[in-house]
């Protein structure tokens, strides 16, 4: 191994978020590894937005976020399940009534 | 379909786990960072994703030697955004591999130690300008076979990562065949310069798919796990039909004298590869493995006291914070 090539601890990990300029939300794009929040900014724009995909970044280190448990899928989206009427297909609508 | 695993692990946990894995599988459901993976699966992808990776950045290098050279100032633009653009993928597959729990240190270190692999071809020199060109249309027309059926791979965050590569890697290869264009428009030294690069890039470039699908002993438990789609002769047959045409285009020839269409196979034959020589290249003793492993030590010690500044002083802003 070459000298130095474990000196320095990695850059903390980012997630990158990029809204495009069409009335969508942020969407997560991928990660990238940078000092601070300015690098991180800057990289992300390097690497995320070479094509004028963004108009918007938001950075976010990755270790502040919670995410759900996937081996918990199924109990916590549960509550969801068995509620079919939040769905207006679950209601049938008489013949020839409009607008609803 | 079940596959006997090959690691212990998995094996002894044929568990609830490993079904709802399979199954997952079966109905086409990507694999993601946080969900449970047979062990083997894990290393699988994080050694491919990994070569993967580290060929887009060692790959910079060929090019790199040629931006100061390029004949325009149109060229060196465009060859500096291709090579810019080759950073960034290897920087979406580090990324996609660190999510399956390894440091992107450790991946760093691998590479620079010379245990990990990366793609053959870049172990050859860039000689001439045309090398630009052959690149750009061989090395990365090629790549672009192998990489878009993995944007439909289980692993979700490698799918993800190959569908951005697979956008930009159009650019890269027209831009190389345009080189080649007007090379082969050009003068007779011109035109010979783009038929010697041809032959340089030729059968490199037919060796980027792999060994033989009779020597290629891992592929069967990666096309059940979905990180390999079709096998390397299949791909490779493709890369040779598609080219063959366009080398016909340019007016150039391919280095392959058995090279011919066969009407009823619906594919054109081709040669026998040199598979001693890939293997040679793949050991160690190309024409630029050390010259490519110096580079990147070089770099990575060079920019050691940067990468040392930045976080001292992010973290001295943190504290007056
Ligand atoms: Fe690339
Ligand atoms: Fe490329």
């Amino acid at each position: 191994m070459p000298k130095n090539a474990r000196a320095v601890r990695d850059w903390p990990l980012w997630e990158i978020f990029i809204r495009s300029d069409h009335g969508l939300a942020h969407k997560h794009v991928g990660s990238l590894h940078a000092a601070d929040a300015t690098m991180a900014l800057q990289n992300a724009r390097d690497v995320y937005t070479r094509r004028n995909e963004g108009t918007s970044i938001w950075v976010v280190r990755a270790a502040d976020i919670t995410a759900s448990v996937p081996a918990e899928r199924g109990a916590f989206f549960d509550p969801a399940e068995d509620k079919v009427y939040r769905h207006p297909t679950f209601f049938t609508v008489p013949e020839g009534v409009k607008h609803l | 379909m079940y596959t006997q695993m090959v690691d212990v692990e998995a094996a002894g946990a044929a568990s609830d786990e490993q079904r709802r894995f399979d199954e997952k599988l079966d109905r086409g459901v990507t694999i993601e960072p946080k969900d449970w993976m047979p062990e083997a699966y894990r290393k699988t992808l994080v050694r491919q994703i990994s070569q993967h990776a580290h060929s887009e950045i060692v790959g910079m290098l060929p090019e790199g030697n040629w931006i100061t050279r390029a004949p325009s100032l149109e060229r060196k633009l465009i060859l500096l955004a291709k090579v810019q653009d080759e950073a960034g993928h290897g920087l979406y597959l580090y990324s996609a591999a660190e999510t399956l729990g390894v440091a992107r240190d450790e991946l760093t270190e691998a590479l620079l130690s010379g245990r990990a692999k990366y793609s053959s071809i870049f172990n050859y020199p860039t000689l001439t300008w045309a090398d630009v060109g052959a690149i750009g249309w061989l090395v990365d027309g090629a790549a672009i076979i192998n990489q878009i059926p993995l944007t439909r791979c289980s692993y979700g965050p490698y799918a993800r990562a190959m569908t951005r590569i697979c956008k930009e890697e159009s650019f890269h290869q027209r831009q190389g065949f345009d080189v080649m264009v007007k090379l082969c428009a050009g003068t007779a030294p011109q035109k010979a310069m783009a038929q010697d690069a041809l032959d340089r890039w030729w059968w490199p470039a037919v060796m980027m798919f792999g060994p033989p699908d009779s020597a290629s002993p891992n592929s069967e438990q990666s096309m059940h796990w979905k990180i390999k789609l079709f096998s390397n002769d299949e791909l490779r047959q493709r890369f040779i039909d598609q080219t063959a045409p366009q080398a016909d285009a340019l007016g150039l020839v391919i280095p392959d004298c058995e090279l011919r269409w066969n009407e009823a196979r619906g594919h054109y034959d081709f040669g026998a590869v040199d598979w001693d020589e890939f293997y040679r290249v793949v050991r160690g003793d190309g024409p630029c493995n050390r010259d490519r492993l110096r580079a990147r030590v070089d770099a990575w010690e060079e920019g050691a006291w940067v990468r040392e500044a930045a976080l001292a002083h992010a973290e001295k802003r943190t504290r007056r914070a």
